[in-house]
């Protein structure tokens, strides 16, 4: 089974902070980690592979130093990884994003099936997925929590839904993306870290996939940023005052009069 | 094309301190950006100076695609067998106030195998609404419905379509945008229209909650959004409304390569977190699984929900279903109280719109007081157990 994974390399969540101040983004560094559900699906195409025989592996757009998400994923068992990289790909919306990686995948050997995160911590969409599976014409599962069964180019899988789950099978080549239920990510091997030591990663550019032009970066975007604010939060905010008992008896009769309780 | 530092830039270093991918640096007194932009915008937005400048190419429309001709605000319905998730009722009232500013009608599309009664759509605000019913259509199957929409739009041309971001509308919506090769918008919790040019003004949170964006679709039909469930009130029933029900036949081909083979349900015990009007959620601060039955006797008390943060279910006090926050649920409930949660900004993600907040924390510099309505300063052990009876007495149960 041969299994490519979109892995995207995301800014370090825990360093995404409000300054109370001036109430703008403030990072206590510039680590840069794979978006977390990617993690899961990478996990997922290692443990396919171990399972199934085949191959694993990576790709990912974005800038130059994406690559090392791509060595992190080779640490924990993925064979091989490609950075896609190009000036021309920057300010993509995700209707650019999928199109850059179906181009992509489209030049790379056959493949059964590719896997995707959830979404993404800074974009958090989740939508790249199933357009990408649109452009290459091959069905997509979403919120895949179990891999039952692959069989006779089948694939059986768990799905979650709010109310519970679903069973369902589909044909292979497919995309699927995963929430972080399915699997826990290993930690890297010491032979996994010697391998991506060695790694080279191959990067491609606009060219290089063939990507039409009009179709990457801003110029494929059909959606605009037009506005970017911290969220505001007015509250008008009562702390009661008190000993305990006159405190919670504020309370129950605020409630009250709200007709909350 | 791209992003452009001007002559006003000034070197102050604002948009430095905003840029989320650490792309920009001070070079000798002027702001210089690295090649891993991503364009998104929150230095211009930030920048004093008006300095900074992001340049934008037309993007093509697609091929003989006449803006003009498409019309009205569409709200996609999305029905379980005769039920309706109750976002589709939340966009009704959202869509209704779109389609009254700009003027237009607003619609439900429903598709199904005919058992769903439509009336209650007009009831909700809705102008028109289409009906496309099918056998092959009752499982809501995702590739199926996408083929469904896909021809309604196509057929009918709206210059809106809104969907709830549930599993469902987030797995066939993008499927449509990208064969439409139109924008979509994921998970907004705001929506207006402009006044100048009358496009969709989409704002989600990003980076967690902590960034908000506002997203337009200029140059492609329809305007597509997916919008968090719970944001928006489902508006008034109004007992009178009528309206025009057009039945389509649909034409194209309904196959889907995914077979549905079991749908399996598994509510979590009590009431689903998602549609409960009261929430009791605990956090670390309750110490022990002990001290988190004081959640438990309080939500059952307020006939509420139990939410948790996610350190209380890393500790296995509760299951991840009862997690609330980012990487968990995002609930609205009419009354949320958090118990020794910190308010973390992944815990406020999935909270911080429910309409009252109540907080309970000893430490009086927790980052949750900022977004409560009504804060206890205190031992939650001892609070807590105090809130219960003198609920209970005022229930009258004492
Ligand atoms: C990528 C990512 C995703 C995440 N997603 C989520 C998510 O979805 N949901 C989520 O909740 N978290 C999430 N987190 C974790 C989040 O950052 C916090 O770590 C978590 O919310 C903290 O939980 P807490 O408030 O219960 O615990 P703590 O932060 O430990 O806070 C405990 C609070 O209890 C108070 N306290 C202690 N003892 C008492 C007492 N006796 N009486 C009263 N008060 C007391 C303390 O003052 C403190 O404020 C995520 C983190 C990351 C990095
Ligand atoms: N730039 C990218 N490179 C590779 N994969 C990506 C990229 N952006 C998104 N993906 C994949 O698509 C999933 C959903 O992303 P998003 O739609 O941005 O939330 C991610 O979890 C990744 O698997």
């Amino acid at each position: 089974m041969d299994i490519i994974v979109c892995i995207k390399q995301v800014p370090g969540s825990t360093d995404i902070k409000i300054d109370p101040a001036t109430n703008t983004l403030i990072r206590d560094s510039a680590d840069a980690v794979i978006n977390p559900f990617d993690a899961h699906a990478v996990e997922a195409g290692v443990a396919l592979k171990e399972q199934y025989g085949g191959s694993v592996k990576v790709l990912s757009m974005g800038p130059p130093q994406a690559s090392e998400a791509i060595k992190q994923a080779i640490s924990v068992g993925v064979d091989e990884g490609f950075l896609i990289s190009d000036k021309e790909f920057a300010g993509a919306d995700t209707l650019a994003t999928s199109y850059t990686l179906s181009a992509a995948v489209r030049k790379m050997a056959s493949y059964d099936l590719i896997i995707c995160g959830k979404q993404t911590l800074d974009g958090d969409t989740g939508q790249v997925g199933p357009e990408m599976a649109n452009h290459l014409g091959i069905p997509c599962t979403t919120f895949i929590r179990k891999i039952v069964e692959v069989k006779d180019g089948f694939m059986k899988a768990e799905r979650l839904i709010e109310e519970g789950y679903e069973i369902v099978e589909f044909p292979l080549p497919a995309v699927i993306s995963v929430v972080k239920e399915l699997n826990e990510p290993r930690m890297p091997s010491i032979r996994g870290l010697m391998a991506a030591k060695k790694a080279e990663v191959p990067v491609w550019t606009a060219q290089d996939i063939e990507a039409d032009k009009e179709r990457i970066g801003l110029s494929g975007s059909p959606t605009w940023v037009v506005k970017t604010f911290t969220p505001v939060r007015e509250k008008n905010n009562v702390i009661f005052e008190g000993e305990p008992e006159k405190q919670v008896s504020d309370l129950v009769a605020r409630l009250r009069d709200e007709g909350i309780v | 094309m791209g992003i452009k530092i001007t002559k006003k830039c000034i070197g102050c270093g604002v948009c430095v301190d905003v840029c989320p991918y650490s792309a920009i640096m001070i070079i000798e007194g002027m702001a210089v950006v690295e090649g891993h932009c991503t364009l998104c915008g929150a230095c211009a937005e930030a920048c004093l100076e008006q300095a900074i400048i992001i340049d934008r190419p037309a993007v093509k429309p697609v091929a003989e695609q006449d803006k003009d001709q498409w019309r009205g605000v569409w709200v996609f319905v999305e029905t379980h067998g005769t039920d309706t998730s109750p976002v589709s009722y939340e966009l009704l009232g959202e869509g209704r106030k779109l389609a009254d500013r700009l003027k237009t009608d607003l619609s439900a599309i429903v598709l199904g195998d005919g058992s769903y009664k439509t009336d209650d759509l007009f009831a909700r605000g809705a102008d028109k609404v289409y009906s496309a019913a099918h056998p092959y259509l009752a499982d809501l199957d995702t590739e199926i419905c996408s083929l469904a929409l896909l021809e309604c739009i196509n057929r009918y041309k709206p210059e809106i379509v809104l969907a709830g971001a549930t599993s469902f509308g987030r797995t066939v919506m993008p499927k449509v945008a990208a064969t439409l090769e139109t924008g979509l918008t994921a998970d907004c919790t705001g929506l207006d229209i402009d006044k100048e040019k009358g496009l969709l003004l989409q704002t989600r949170p990003t980076f967690g909650g902590n960034l908000m964006a506002t997203i337009v679709c200029p140059d492609r039909r329809p305007q597509m959004a997916t919008v968090r469930p719970h944001v928006f009130k489902q508006p008034e029933i109004n007992g009178s409304s009528q309206g025009e029900k057009i039945d389509v036949q649909l034409a194209g081909n309904l196959t889907s390569r995914i077979s549905l083979l079991d749908r399996v349900v598994e509510l979590v015990a009590g009431e689903k977190l998602e549609d409960a009007d009261i929430i009791v959620a605990g956090g670390r601060g309750l110490g022990s699984t002990e001290g988190f039955e004081h959640v438990k006797e309080l939500a059952r008390l307020l006939k509420g929900a139990v939410g948790a943060s996610r350190a209380v279910v890393d500790e296995g006090w509760v299951p991840y279903s009862h997690q609330v926050g980012q990487t968990g649920k995002t609930v609205c409930p009419k009354l949320y109280i958090a118990c020794g949660i910190s308010g973390a900004i992944q815990h406020l993600a999935g909270m911080q719109t429910s309409d009252r907040i109540v907080a309970i924390n000893r430490d009086p510099d927790a980052p949750i007081f900022d977004v409560a309505d009504y804060g206890i300063v205190g031992d939650v052990k001892e609070v807590l157990p105090l809130l219960i009876s003198s609920l209970k007495k005022e229930f009258g149960q004492a």
